[in-house]
């Protein structure tokens, strides 16, 4: 079987993405409302980010809510427009609205099975149409290579004529993804592919996204609030908050030896099969501020138990400890004493 | 014995042919819903009732045995009889002749009349619930200023000046009529392109036409069709007010409304003259009314 | 392993037994048997987890014992006994003294559970003015204190505001204030944290706990999320298409299962500190509950079937340490576990994960 391999043959060296500065606004009701709430009119979902993103790997884009990660998917896949900053792909600049081939390179998977397909179309017009109108193959191959996106994500050539309705969500899910893989991207955006999905179904979704990666060489970016999940299948993870990548680093890594306090947090925060004591207080306590009001400095000082003066004055910027060059964070006092001495995470301390 | 790989699931490569899926309730919603079209008694009684009068009107040669134009003064103002089974009017015209030419008439004036709105306000609503912006406001703008007048003020308003006659007609209906089916799809599309399928459209790079026209469309449709139905009954109504009004179709034309005009100088005398077109306008706006109410249970989103 | 919370006073009986219940949702394409037979107790103090995947009927026992089913949805048969009282025979105005007072109920989505146009306070308040005569006051005074206890900043201000004004997390305290102001014996949670950060679903879990042992309320806890219930509950009991699958204490049950539908449950989530070298899913999919397989529900999706798992309906059968499965052959789990300890995965497992066609030869998913 020809597997259809990810289009335009990269050029082979250097980082498959760039994002520099990368800034996503919303205008958020009427400027006047906003000035007598005393709030921001414009809330910076994605507040400057600077991302590499590897041929070949597969990255995670932690966080939470109000954490910008699915507006920043959305941004470097096209569907968002950007308010500042650049995108380079495979060293070709992505203009602000796509055309055609650029169109192809990057596509998302989305979180909600049963939105993300329209009720209306079946699985074989939906491939069939993308396939005509971007010319992916020429048309007297497009049945035939309708099947085999779907025998690539585990789907017999029966699922062509079946309307979305007839599938269960993990199904649903297979097509959502043989679609995107249709346009034979470079990169593929999953947003939360299986939060929606039943946990004994999640395995199959994952599993099949590990398998796309070594069958394609696809690279993955892979937007999940279940480190858990990302643990399993991604070998770099960024942890975004409020608009802001915090921390960049290898999985492993990051699991054992988080430098950022947030970061710490998270882990703590998760439930395992082996419970801590609960006389202990919460990993974090309070909610995080909203995005319209983000802090000065450090938009973490609000909820940080190491908050200095200078957390208050100087924004940290996302740089890499001395030992290590693929682990940055933005914190003040990463990869110093005092970040090592701050309280580690309960859970993945193997 | 054990199960292998994907035995469960009829979809994956290694099965045979199509097993029959548990049937979860989603999944069986449309089908169920098409298997009982014809169980919905709302619908089933509008589908006869309209089909009646419908085929009546298409055979109309076949029951009928006068001209329903030509005058005949010597046979004016019969009662009902054998040879006349409503009577005559009072120029001699059958009356049950004119009834079924005029149910020719009026239903395909008002089925041709609504579809010119439809058109309209469905790709007007579409462009505003889209776009939103400018075109939203410019749209929606236009819409508020036509529904501030009445429908019938508007619509006589435009007849008087286009003149009487099948075309004026059209063109009047569709300028006031347009507004309705904007507001439907407008508000329709603004729901539905939050769905992610059409985010997902979006990012593989379809043009917003196509994602308009092939995705977001048949989605809303329903919506607007169901409004269609109960609009070709007002469109009956406003034809034959405007027949009524001498400003429709134009005599000797057999319709409905200029008959009731008509007769309803001899009401004391030959009430038939008046009172048969009329109930013919109400039994059809009840076949349709009928069917739109059926369409409105089958075609409601979920169960 | 230290008991999370506390046993309550001397009185005799649990708090909460279920005994055999069933619960039938009527459908136009037929009758749904959502809960089909379904046993546990609840001892006071303690708190137990229902652990089930969408269909298992978990949500539908939860409603059931506090009476609030769909209108199509009734209790066909079997009996809720809270503090020895039947539940099932009474009427909705009994029910409706014993709401509030003795049960109480946390929903998942607490903007749709919280009145939007009823101040916070207010509706705290409510409960403990209805059922229990507090005068407005008095009621007042109370909703103060149960906001300080769940931790919501400057109560006294924000007692005066509107659900929309609070975040997910501050909604759910109030919830959880709602539900502990007329100082209920039991809590139902039907997922109460899943629609919550990961952060905040830590904050509000140790909030539960903590205030459940200060008063030692009983719980039962709906859930999806097998590591949350071995966070916070003492025992488990896993449900599947209707029917309890498995039942015992929370870490042996996770750890150690009895019945292959919980091993699979267990192999085919990640496990944030276990990193298996493969996900192993559930081939299939859930059964319909109007026509359920016969004898076991599990069977169709059983890598362990028999022939007569499919005609015999397995009764729970009590094992040593408090436990009960409803599996014929559980040893045969028993077994599995054991081989994988030993480092050998099953080939059909390995099968499974791999989940592709013969063609596609993949690169993941060898044995180790």
């Amino acid at each position: 079987m020809t597997a259809p391999e990810p289009a335009g043959q990269t050029a082979g060296s250097g980082p498959l993405l760039t994002a520099s500065g990368l800034s996503v606004t919303f205008n958020v009701g009427s400027a006047f409302g906003a000035r007598i709430r005393k709030e921001n009119f414009v809330l910076r979902a994605v507040d400057g980010i600077d991302l590499e993103i590897e041929r070949g790997e597969a990255l995670a884009v932690v966080g939470e809510s109000g954490s910008g990660k699915s507006t920043l998917a959305r941004a470097l896949t096209g569907i968002t427009p950007v308010a500042a900053g650049e995108m380079i792909f495979d060293g070709r600049k992505l203009a602000a609205r796509r055309r055609g081939r650029d169109r192809r390179r990057i596509q998302m998977v989305f979180q909600d099975p049963y939105s993300s397909l329209n009720p209306r179309l079946t699985v074989g017009s939906m491939l069939s149409e993308l396939l005509r109108v971007h010319k992916v193959v020429p048309r007297s191959e497009v049945e035939s290579f309708s099947r085999e996106l779907l025998n690539l994500v585990g789907l017999s050539e029966e699922a062509l004529p079946a309307y979305p309705r007839q599938f269960s969500g993990g199904q649903r899910q297979r097509v959502a993804i043989a679609r995107a893989l249709a346009l034979r991207p470079d990169l593929l955006i999953a947003d939360e592919p299986v939060s929606a999905l039943d946990v004994s179904v999640q395995a199959t979704i994952l599993n099949l996204l590990r398998d796309l990666r070594a069958e394609l060489g696809l690279t993955l970016m892979l937007i999940s609030h279940n480190l858990a999940v990302v643990r399993h299948l991604c070998n770099r993870v960024a942890v975004m908050y409020l608009g802001r990548i915090v921390e960049l680093a290898p999985t492993e890594e990051l699991f054992s030896n988080p430098q950022h306090p947030y970061t710490q947090a998270l882990l703590a925060a998760i439930p395992t099969l082996e419970p801590g004591s609960w006389d202990e207080e919460p990993a974090i306590t309070g909610d995080p501020p909203s995005p319209l009001n983000i802090p000065s400095g450090c938009r973490f000082r609000t909820r940080c138990p190491l908050a200095e003066q200078i957390c208050h004055d100087q924004d940290p910027e996302l740089r890499a400890g001395a030992a290590s060059a693929g682990h940055r964070a933005a914190c003040h006092f990463a990869f110093s004493a005092a970040g090592a001495a701050a309280p580690a995470g309960g859970a993945g301390q193997d | 014995m054990s199960i292998t790989a994907g035995a469960g699931d009829q979809f994956a490569p290694t099965g045979g042919a199509l097993v029959e899926m548990s049937p979860r309730p989603a999944d069986r919603g449309v089908q169920a819903r098409r298997a009982t079209w014809y169980k919905n008694p709302a619908l089933m009684a509008g589908l006869i009732i309209t089909g009646i009068v419908l085929i009546a009107a298409i055979i109309a040669p076949l029951i009928t045995f006068y001209n329903p134009i030509t005058q005949n003064l010597t046979d004016a103002l019969q009662g009902p009889s054998a040879a006349h089974w409503l009577g005559t009017d009072q120029f001699g015209r059958d009356t049950w002749t004119r009834l079924v030419y005029g149910a020719r008439l009026d239903l395909r004036i008002a089925f041709i009349a609504v579809l010119f709105p439809f058109t309209l306000g469905v790709v007007l609503g579409s462009i505003a619930g889209y776009f939103g912006g400018w075109a939203d406001t410019i749209i929606m703008r236009v819409v508020d200023v036509v529904v501030a007048f009445p429908f019938y003020v508007l619509l006589i308003a435009l007849v008087f000046v286009l003149g009487p006659g099948a075309r004026s007609i059209y063109i009047s209906i569709t300028l006031v009529g347009w507004v309705s089916y904007a507001r439907i799809v407008r508000g329709e599309i603004l729901v539905a392109k939050r769905q992610e399928y059409v985010l997902a459209a979006q990012s593989a790079g379809l043009s917003n036409t196509r994602i308009m026209g092939r995705h977001l469309l048949p989605n809303v449709i329903s919506q607007a069709i169901i409004y269609g139905m109960s609009d070709i009954v007002q469109d009956i109504l406003a034809i034959v007010t405007l027949g009524y009004l001498g400003l429709g179709i134009p005599p000797p034309a057999a319709e409905w409304g200029s008959m009731i005009n008509g007769g309803q100088n001899f009401l004391s005398t030959h009430w038939e003259l008046t009172t048969f077109p009329g109930l013919a306008v109400i039994l059809v706006g009840l076949g349709l009314s009928l069917i739109g109410d059926g369409l409105a249970d089958i075609l409601r989103p979920g169960q | 392993m230290t008991a999370a919370f506390s046993p309550g006073g001397a009185p005799a009986g649990p708090m909460l037994q279920v005994r055999d219940l069933h619960v039938q949702i009527a459908t136009g394409r037929g009758t749904v048997r959502a809960v089909d037979g379904v046993s546990f107790e609840v001892p006071r103090g303690e708190a137990l987890g229902l652990v089930g995947e969408s269909g298992s009927g978990k949500s539908m026992t939860l409603r059931s014992i506090l009476g609030v089913l769909p209108p199509t949805a009734s209790v066909t048969s079997g009996q809720i006994i809270l503090d020895g009282r039947d539940l099932v025979p009474l009427k909705q105005t009994d029910l409706n003294r014993i709401r509030g007072p003795k049960i109480a109920m946390i929903f998942q989505e607490p903007m749709s559970a919280l009145n939007p146009v009823m101040r916070v306070g207010a509706q705290i308040a409510e409960g403990p003015m209805l059922h229990q005569g507090l005068s407005r006051a008095k009621a007042a005074e109370r909703a103060l204190d149960l906001m300080r206890r769940v931790g919501i900043p400057h109560p006294e201000r924000r007692m005066r505001s509107y659900p929309h004004e609070f975040s997910g997390g501050m909604r759910q305290r109030v919830m959880i204030a709602i539900a502990l102001a007329c100082e209920p014996e039991v809590i139902l949670c039907d997922e109460p944290t899943t629609a919550l950060d990961v952060t905040i679903q830590d904050q509000i879990l140790r909030l539960l706990a903590r205030l459940c042992r200060e008063s030692g309320v009983s719980l039962v806890f709906v859930t999806h999320d097998l590591p949350v219930v071995a966070q916070i509950c003492q025992q488990v009991a896993v449900m599947y298409g209707g029917r309890l699958a498995e039942y015992g204490p929370v870490r042996d049950v996770l750890h150690d299962p009895r019945h292959p539908y919980t091993l699979g449950l267990v192999r085919s989530a990640p496990d944030f500190d276990n990193v298996r070298e493969a996900l192993i899913p559930i081939p299939g999919a859930p059964p319909s509950l109007i026509t359920p397989p016969d004898g076991c529900r599990f069977h169709p999706r059983c890598k362990f079937a028999e022939e007569d798992c499919q005609v015999v309906e397995p009764p729970m059968k009590p094992l040593p340490g408090g436990r009960a499965t409803a599996c014929l052959h559980y040893e045969r789990t028993i077994e599995s576990l054991e081989a994988e300890r030993a480092g050998q995965l099953d080939p059909v497992d390995l099968q499974v994960a791999a989940e592709q066609p013969d063609e596609a030869a993949p690169a993941a998913g060898s044995a180790p």
